[in-house]
């Protein structure tokens, strides 16, 4: 009896949460795997069963596979540099050191502020003439240069966004790990004769791995979810040198009304998501120390 | 079990409800719900929504309620997924380019269907020719002008007496602008600009800016079929060529991307001395340019011209008749020419009927501030807007060949046929 009331219970718990899983997250998934096999309905033309096309028509896609590098790139740029500098944000805050509030206020508000937001400051930041950027440079002597305006920078500006929106909402993370960090193990390493580089390194650093963790999957999230900038900035322009793997499937599904390959798109960015999540998962737990 | 409890009770239940309800529908105001987008500064929304209150105080017998849905482009992804979803509004104001996109879709139907009387033919009639060009395809009319525009070139008439230029004449052809913007160019010894000639907008939607050149140089972009692009033709690749040329061979114009958003900002911060740019920003300009301005037809190569823009009525097909005729009442109505003059003064669009030009209150705007007749005076050389069946994607095409050929990564030829062969691609099914 009681066990079976127990069974009730757990079930009844999970009850409101799963059904809100299985209505906006699991579901959908699998309705868009069944819509990426019939293609898009249109008018008159109902929707019919083509198979595989939509996805080859993705092999053959060149945009396709341009956008899929971009964001590789993006994910390579923005990941490891916002995670380095949002640790070393946490430390440097953590520290006994004047006007510590203050500090940490200054690394916390790009996180604050919304993306959109953040997106049209930096446009302005980044305007050939008279933008701020332009204005450092020219008053350090180099040439102006059109930073959005040309193929080979316009990525690595939106990585600059996102690197400096990203690492004060990560830092917050290691701080609060770092806060509830026991003094005693500091106190141990001083006696010892530690070097603060070697307790870092040997300590607080594999201490923090769950936070590490943690923040490393969010960052993978973040760096192929998180597109409001294009939009605002280049939206995939100049000839698509700044379209990421979820604006290409935005304009696909939402400007050009291809609901069914916009579906396939969506596919292949639920499978890379996936093995990625599930690697790090697998991987990082197993060099993970949880107190 | 449940079906049965639901069929015994709920049923009749239903049954006696509809029965209930039944008369005070049949009194019951004619319900349209109207979308409509904001793509300029200004209290737009609360001109519309004075436009609907007025409009409900003469004709009682109808409810508007009137949507705001964002810009162009949210609009019409509001639009499409009220469609597909089953619930779409009556009425909205959408891009006339959508046109080829909503048909294929079975999403709206010709206005030729409520279009009886004489008086409605004569209306049908009034608007500007060049307007009405986006709004019809296969001897029908799908869309009714409402807020559109054209470009036209704004230029600082401060830059040009510096340049030993004369304010009252902007250049007229192609020659003379790039004459004009090499005056304007300055430049210092280690040849930074500190000021362009001349700037064209490219992010975002250059096929629109472009197209004013493609006509100048004596062809547009499309058939009115909406079945063919004429990317690669010659005449297409030159006036590419020239807008290549301003940049890389003139050099009076900046490199790489030229930012829409933030042309108007370079133009009051003296960056740039002429700009193209569309009539709705006029308002803008008048307020914050800190200098005495011009606006200009732009400059003529072949012929001049420019394109239209801006956004059309469309009725949607799933709706009674009933709706059908209050949204077509409120077309109507909202495009008498008073209405039509008011509202350009009020947003800067222009006024999409020449008899709105004649009512006493736009006589008197035009003769306070003569800039605003500008774009009226070229509607006569006004083309339709690039649209086609696949209209986004094709028109990306021609936008993705734009910019890889300004910012240098192809050759003008190499990009519009390149854009072609894409265009040729996905319009293939509809010819």
């Amino acid at each position: 009896m009681t066990r079976t009331r127990q069974w009730l219970y757990a079930w009844l718990m999970l009850l409101p949460a799963m059904t809100l899983l299985v209505l906006f997250t699991h579901y959908p998934a699998v309705a868009n795997l069944w819509h990426s096999f019939y293609s898009t309905p249109k008018g008159a033309r109902p929707a019919v069963f083509i198979g595989l096309d939509n996805y080859r028509n993705l092999v053959a896609d060149p945009i396709f596979w341009q956008a899929f590098t971009n964001n590789l790139i993006y994910a390579a740029g923005t990941i490891p540099v916002s995670i380095a500098l949002s640790l070393l944000m946490a430390v440097w805050v953590n520290g006994r050191i004047a006007g510590k509030g203050f500090l940490r206020l200054a690394y916390f508000t790009p996180t604050v502020l919304p993306m959109i937001a953040v997106a049209n400051i930096w446009l302005f930041f980044y305007t050939p003439e008279y933008g701020l950027v332009e204005q450092i440079s020219k008053g350090l002597g180099f040439p102006s240069h059109n930073w959005l305006g040309s193929q080979s920078t316009a990525l690595g500006c939106l990585m600059v966004v996102t690197v400096w929106k990203e690492a004060g909402f990560f830092m917050i993370f290691y701080l609060a790990a770092l806060q509830s960090m026991s003094p005693h193990l500091a106190e141990a390493a001083a006696i010892e004769g530690a070097s603060r580089w070697y307790f870092f390194r040997r300590v607080t650093f594999p201490l923090l791995m769950p936070v590490t963790l943690f923040v490393l999957v969010n960052a993978v999230i973040n760096a192929f979810r998180l597109v409001d900038h294009i939009v605002v900035m280049t939206r995939g322009g100049p000839d698509n040198a700044t379209s990421l793997l979820l604006y290409y499937i935005y304009e696909i599904g939402f400007r050009f009304w291809d609901s069914s390959y916009a579906a396939a798109l969506t596919m292949v960015l639920l499978v890379m998501l996936g093995v990625t999540a599930l690697l790090q998962f697998v991987f990082l737990e197993r060099r993970t120390h949880y107190q | 079990m449940i079906m049965q409890c639901i069929r015994r009770w709920l049923a009749p239940l239903a049954a006696l409800l509809v029965l209930a309800a039944a008369p005070a529908l049949a009194q019951a105001p004619v319900d349209v719900q109207f979308f409509y987008p904001v793509a300029v500064g200004g209290p737009i929304t609360k001109i519309i929504d004075g436009y609907v209150a007025d409009f409900e105080k003469d004709n009682p017998g109808i409810k508007l309620h009137p949507i705001y849905s964002g810009s162009y482009q949210e609009s019409i992804a509001k639009a499409m997924t009220a469609v597909k979803s089953g619930d779409p509004p009556v009425t909205s104001i959408l891009l006339s380019t959508d046109m080829f996109t909503l048909i294929d879709e079975d999403a709206i139907v010709p206005f030729d269907e409520l279009i009886k009387t004489d008086a409605d033919r004569a209306w049908l009639k009034s608007f500007y020719p060049a307007f009405m060009e986006n709004s019809q395809t296969g001897g029908k009319t799908w869309g009714i002008p409402f807020q559109r525009s054209t470009i036209v070139m704004f230029y600082n008439k401060d830059a040009f007496k510096e340049a030993g230029l004369d304010p009252n004449t902007p250049p007229q052809t192609w020659q003379q602008q790039v004459q004009y913007a090499q005056k304007l160019t300055k430049r210092d010894a280690s040849g930074n600009v500190s000021q362009w000639g001349v700037q064209i907008p490219s992010s975002g939607f250059p096929y629109w800016l472009f197209q004013g050149l493609a006509i100048e140089n004596g062809v547009n972009l499309m058939n009115s079929a909406g079945t063919q692009t004429y990317y690669d033709k010659p005449e297409v690749i030159a006036a590419l060529q020239y807008w290549v040329d301003l940049v890389k061979k003139f050099k009076v114009h900046p490199e790489g991307i030229v930012e829409w958003g933030t042309t108007p900002k370079d133009f009051f911060e003296r960056k740039v001395a002429m700009m193209w740019t569309t009539t709705g920003n006029l308002t803008n300009v008048k307020a914050n340019a800190k200098f005495d301005f011009g606006v200009a037809m732009l400059p003529s190569n072949k012929q001049r011209g420019s394109p239209t823009g801006g956004g059309n009525f469309y009725i949607f097909k799933k709706s009674t008749p009933a709706q059908r005729e209050a949204a077509f009442k409120f077309i109507k109505w909202v495009t008498t020419p008073e209405r039509a003059a008011q509202w350009g003064i009020d947003t800067g669009y222009v006024a999409v009927r020449p008899d709105a030009w004649e009512t006493p209150v736009m006589k008197k705007y035009v003769a306070e501030f003569p800039p605003a007749a500008v774009a009226r005076d070229q509607l006569p050389y006004a083309k339709a807007e690039l649209s086609t069946h696949d209209n986004q994607r094709v028109t990306k095409a021609l936008n993705d060949g734009l910019q890889a050929a300004l910012t240098g990564t192809k050759t003008p030829e190499q990009a519009m046929k390149d854009a072609q062969r894409e265009s040729d691609r996905l319009l293939k099914t509809y010819k």
